[in-house]
């Protein structure tokens, strides 16, 4: 357990050193935050009544969602993960007395907590001074707020079984553009990180929660702007549960097969 | 003890003749080449020898690296490292292992070589009174004084090698691979590296197996040279065997050169 933590470690500092990175992605976050929440007023101020969710639960949706954009956003993919196992030279991966699933699994998360880290705090603080409704703001029970804080960590653990079960397709694959294209649309849509999924027509919308992307960001945004009835929570939560199991499960099995494949064509 | 008895490796690939017409008759059947790499590849190594091991490009020697690394699996044959078959106890082998690929790099790019240093450390789980011995050893030997704090991608490619050899070291490799390990150095890194594979050598009783194509190399380093061609093993002998078959006094390269016309690889 200790070298995956290491790893982590290590991870994490690499990536705390792209400054510049940060700061031109924090200020994107925050035009773009801005902009949509202009964009959502201007329907809001039409019709009130006819709004899914609340413009102060919305706002909160948006600034959060910008805040970890990239904790919860699928195409922040690990290129060099990608790359290894387009070239083969994963293979040489197999010099360490290492799972190598289970580094890749370290790997992802740390390297998304290192980008999220650096961007949040900023984004969190300012459009925490935002005047109401358009601001963020923390309006359920800090019960609630526990809940959420898990279904973000479980969060996390679904988008990165799912980047790893594309990363062990590409070993079945010529080329993972394909899969990965169709994969970040669908989880554009389905995921809640385009429109809230409350906006969508309600049969789409069901059909959403229940696939892996609707088990992503979707989730810890609408506990946490308190879009989801704290009774259904943990359903939503076990679904989240049950995703990560299956992603895992797959992404491994995959892994293995296309490791013992690679090691007997070649690097 | 390394042991190879046998080993036979066959490549597959895919080919088709150019054009459209080609490219849509491929859709429907696939026409394969078979590309022999190794053909009942014999040798033994003992304990603490340096090897040699050369041939021209594509004779098969990565595919014997990877081989006794365990991440090829070959079609046919026997291959025991202390013991262990490489791809079937690959964890404990390699926990065993050292490698160099002369051509890629097992350093973390964008940190300092130190943090890729310790991160092997808790790899390789090297209790850290032994991770302070190697590394004083190593920092002292290869000169890495300056280069810890470095980033892997800021070195020189002499340093970086120099880095390299000493992350393939850490956790004190029984048997140590180096696959074209003084490629594009200059005159002093080469030097400098061949000193430090003698060094661990005498020091440690390391076993290694060298792949190059620098046939001083050769002459400073190995007792003992194998010469392989289209997968077979040609000579198995020491460096003067190689130029007294060529004859008149010519140099260990000329005499490998010459070598190479004569067996028509």
């Amino acid at each position: 357990m200790k070298k995956y933590w290491s790893f982590f470690k290590m991870r994490l500092m690499a990536g705390l050193q792209y400054r510049a990175a940060a700061l031109a992605g924090m200020s994107t976050q925050f035009v773009w935050g801005s902009m949509e929440i202009l964009l959502y007023r201007a329907f809001w101020l039409e019709a009130p009544e006819r709004f899914p969710m609340g413009m102060e639960a919305l706002s909160s949706y948006i600034w959060l969602q910008q805040a970890f954009l990239t904790l919860f956003a699928l195409w922040n993919w690990e290129t060099d993960i990608l790359e290894s196992v387009k070239t083969g030279s994963v293979s040489y991966e197999l010099l360490r007395p290492t799972d190598i699933y289970s580094m890749w699994m370290a790997r992802s998360i740390a390297s998304r907590l290192a980008r999220a880290s650096l961007r949040m705090v900023p984004v969190l603080v300012i459009s925490g001074l935002i005047p109401a409704p358009y601001g963020l703001r923390l309006m359920v029970s800090p019960v609630v707020f526990g809940l959420f804080l898990l279904s973000m960590a479980l969060m996390v653990l679904v988008v990165c079984a799912y980047s790893l079960l594309v990363y062990a397709l590409t070993f079945y694959l010529t080329d993972p553009n394909g899969i990965m294209v169709l994969s970040v649309a669908a989880a554009d849509l389905l995921g809640g990180a385009v429109v809230p999924l409350p906006f969508l027509p309600e049969g789409l919308r069901k059909f959403a929660a229940l696939t892996p992307f609707g088990s992503m960001q979707n989730v810890p945004l609408r506990i946490f702007s308190g879009d989801i009835p704290p009774a259904e929570i943990p359903g939503v939560m076990g679904l989240q549960a049950f995703w990560i199991v299956t992603l895992i499960l797959a992404g491994y099995l995959l892994t293995r097969n296309g490791l013992r494949r690679a090691v007997i064509l070649g690097g | 003890m390394i042991e190879m008895k046998g080993i036979c490796k066959t490549y597959r690939v895919r080919r088709r003749e150019a054009g459209l017409g080609n490219a849509l008759k491929s859709l429907v059947s696939r026409d394969y080449t078979e590309i022999p790499a190794l053909q009942s590849m014999t040798f033994t190594v003992p304990d603490g020898q340096i090897l040699g091991y050369i041939g021209p490009n594509g004779a098969g020697k990565s595919t014997t690296i990877k081989i006794l690394s365990g991440i090829l699996r070959p079609d046919g044959g026997t291959c025991t490292v202390d013991g262990l078959t490489p791809w079937e106890d690959r964890k404990r082998h390699v926990a065993r292992l050292g490698v160099v690929f002369g051509q890629r790099s097992q350093l973390w790019w964008d940190v300092p070589v130190m943090e890729s240093l310790e991160l092997l450390r808790d790899i390789y789980r090297v209790p850290e009174g032994t991770f302070r011995e190697n590394l004083d050893r190593l920092t002292a030997l290869l000169d890495l004084d300056g280069l810890l704090k470095t980033p892997a991608r800021m070195l020189s490619l002499g340093q970086r090698m120099r880095c390299e050899i000493a992350a393939a070291l850490i956790h004190g490799p029984q048997v140590l691979f180096l696959d074209e390990p003084t490629i594009g150095l200059d005159a002093v890194s080469k030097l400098k590296v061949r000193e430090f594979i003698l060094e661990q050598n005498r020091l440690c009783g390391t076993t290694v197996l060298l792949t190059t194509h620098d046939m001083q190399d050769i002459d400073a380093l190995c007792s003992r040279v194998l010469l392989i061609g289209k997968g077979r093993l040609l000579l198995d002998g020491d460096t003067a065997q190689i130029r007294a078959m060529a004859g008149e006094n010519l140099s260990t390269e000329e005499s490998v050169a010459d070598l190479y016309r004569r067996f028509g690889i």
